[in-house]
């Protein structure tokens, strides 16, 4: 395998990033996948199975939305990748099908999962539901007071939560918590991890099961304009998966500008941040190296972002190469602009966006684009769970009637 | 001989290696936890790095840590207090920690400075065979320090004699296959220990992970060189009332 934007090295290493920093115990779980994933994956009945549930269950191919509105806002053309239709409200199901299937496949009956805005866990608890598997999720405590309805979604399908108490009870925590149940449960049990994070394979392998979001942007494109390639493809990034998969089919395109948009939290240099490729370091956690926000000790450092989903100090290997090699360019947005941008998306586009999706709306002002530019944005999920934050954000009177527009 | 090869030699059963981490329960009291280790019984100190994030461990040694770190516990800190490590500690002392903080000291300044502190040898949980033998092990090596790799009842034999060629000073048998401080019954780990055993490694065997009182220290050394005790001496420490009577009592009721 020739190593490259999309693809690691045989040894899970995009660039110096990636590789699989794991302890022992799970040595027999991480090698097994690492053996099978590409064989299992590839297998004719599996891709048959999981296009037909992405078809039929999850509803996809997903629309590309041409942004009417949002594109005389911004002076450019905007078309929206809209993940938010996905069946459970984000593209986090297009992974969880894949790992579901691949984990009947290794024969596992106990399928384990953290998550941070809960829409991995919500994601995880459906493939469950749909194929009568036990479900554990592990969530910071502090995210199962910020996202109820989606702990309240979970317990519905039929999941455990488990919140997870220590450190900053997040979702760096949650994923302790949930690696620590597969030390302790290596027989029967299968991690599903949300993001392109963890040892390889994970972070190929859930590129991979997200990569159709750009499979289907690329004919798309092509059928609504004739041409097949945006100059721009912008994503927010936590760990990173919507991105991995909105960027993929783009990465080896040098004309296609790849931008990707991390949570400033109250801005990059309040101390109060997730914006990992502005502060972060090489480091390793959670099974693999990449860019890590942390002390010079190199204690892991608490994240803060207002969206749970990119709440979270470290980055995807695939996304550290892009920064560090250049092909991606990095930039970031605070919490209040992110809560502006989707107050704006709502009210030109009927779209009530995800906290986490409104980071990559909040930049369009910023790209300095054109009309001649065709931009790609993923629309990542939408926003029914984040209306708590929202309603609060009415109240403080932020945008009443006339919102000041990105 | 290293001090490891000299206490196998001596002792070839029935090793205790106690974990304390370092910086707990009170910031300076690391060497006096190891001096109190030292002359009530051990035979091998392993002392703990603390990190943020401590992947394989259980709840009692992840809240020594977290203490550890409130106290301001740090490698450069660490090495600092190890200043004094020789001749007042004479067991061998092993350093246990997580890559993450050990890289950021900078991988040679740290094997540098253990080696110079008088320190034995490392155990790294998440450092993987692969990067040990491609980047990290000539390091370890040059600087004269053993390196213990973990084995649990799922590693393979091919890969348990893999993991012996690359230890030395002794290979962790972890018992079974679960974070540290955990309740797990020792019946099948008899099994797994007796299959070791028969496999005649190069190394001495210890086991850890779950032992917590005179019976199971008393088991694990039917089939293995020794054991090593965690969480049940860290719970041991917070009961107190000091570090001197805590470390006393507790090796006591482990040994006699």
């Amino acid at each position: 395998m020739t190593p490259s934007f999309q693809q690691p090295d045989s040894r899970g290493y995009f660039g110096r990033f990636g590789g699989a920093f794991i302890p022992e115990m799970l040595h027999r779980n991480v090698a097994e996948l690492q053996g099978r994933y590409l064989e299992i994956t590839q297998e004719t009945a599996f891709c048959a199975e999981f296009d037909s549930l992405l078809r039929d269950y999850v509803g996809r191919p997903t629309p590309l939305f041409y942004a009417r509105r949002l594109s005389e806002q911004v002076g450019s053309q905007i078309w929206l990748k809209r993940e938010d239709l996905c069946h459970t409200g984000a593209h986090k199901i297009n992974n969880t099908i894949g790992q579901v299937l691949l984990a009947e496949r290794l024969g596992r009956r106990r399928i384990i999962a953290e998550t941070g805005a809960g829409q991995h866990g919500v994601a995880t608890a459906t493939v469950c539901a749909l194929k009568g598997l036990e479900c554990i999720v592990y969530m910071g405590e502090k995210d199962i007071a910020r996202q109820a309805p989606n702990v309240a979604r979970m317990r519905m399908l039929g999941a455990r939560v488990v919140p997870a108490t220590s450190g900053s009870r997040t979702l760096k925590d949650a994923t302790n918590e949930a690696i620590r149940d597969w030390i302790n449960h290596p027989e029967d049990t299968h991690y599903i991890i949300g993001s392109v994070v963890g040892p390889h394979p994970y972070p190929d392998m859930v590129a991979r099961f997200q990569s159709i979001i750009s499979l289907e942007t690329r004919h798309q494109l092509l059928a609504a304009t004739g041409q097949e390639l945006p100059t721009h493809v912008v994503a927010c990034v936590g760990g990173g998966s919507n991105a991995a998969g909105a960027y993929y089919h783009f990465l080896e395109e040098p004309s296609v500008a790849i931008v990707a948009v991390e949570a400033a939290g109250l801005g990059v240099a309040s101390g109060q941040t997730a914006a990992t490729t502005q502060l972060g370091r090489p480091g390793i956690l959670h099974g693999s190296m990449s860019l890590l926000m942390q002390t010079d000790d190199g204690q892991v450092v608490e994240p803060h972002s207002i969206s749970a989903g990119l709440d979270y100090p470290g980055i995807g290997p695939m996304h550290a190469h892009l920064f560090e090699s250049g092909r991606g360019t990095f930039v970031s947005a605070t919490d209040e602009e992110a809560l502006a941008a989707a107050f704006s998306l709502a009210r030109l586009e009927g779209i009530i966006p995800a906290l986490e999706t409104a980071h990559a709306f909040a930049v369009l002002p910023r790209l300095g684009l054109t009309t001649a530019d065709t931009v790609v944005v993923c629309l990542s999920g939408r926003g029914d769970k984040d209306l708590a934050a929202y309603m609060q954000a009415m109240d403080n009177d932020m945008l009443t009637p006339n919102p000041s527009l990105p | 001989m290293s001090r490891l090869q000299t206490l196998f030699a001596r002792k070839p059963s029935q090793v205790l290696n106690v974990y304390c981490t370092a910086g707990f329960p009170g910031r300076d009291d690391t060497l006096s936890v190891m001096q109190s280790l030292q002359a009530h019984g051990a035979d091998i100190i392993e002392l703990g790095i603390p990190y943020s994030d401590p992947l394989a461990d259980g709840p009692v040694i992840q809240q020594s840590n977290a203490v550890a770190l409130h106290n301001g516990m740090s490698i450069p800190l660490m090495f600092e207090q190890l200043q004094h490590l020789r001749p007042a500690i004479r067991l061998p002392v092993i350093l246990m920690g997580y890559l993450n903080p050990v890289l950021q000291f900078g991988f040679e300044r740290f094997c540098a400075a253990a080696a110079q502190a008088g320190v034995d040898g490392l155990i790294l949980p998440d450092l993987p065979e692969y990067e040990f033998e491609h980047h990290y092990g000539p390091v370890i090596r040059g600087q004269g320090l053993d390196f213990s790799f973990l084995v649990t009842p799922e590693t393979t034999e091919a890969r348990i004699r893999q993991l012996d060629q690359l230890s030395s000073g002794f290979l962790y048998a972890v018992s079974s296959s679960s974070t540290t401080g955990g309740e797990k019954d020792m019946q099948p780990v008899a099994a797994y220990l007796e299959r070791l055993r028969s496999y005649r490694l190069r190394n001495p065997v210890l086991v850890g992970f779950g032992i917590k009182d005179r019976s199971g220290f008393v088991s694990a050394c039917q089939q293995a060189d020794g054991a090593i005790i965690g969480s049940a001496y860290i719970k041991s420490l917070e009961a107190g009332p000091d570090i001197a009577s805590a470390t006393r009592r507790f090796l006591e009721s482990i040994l006699t």
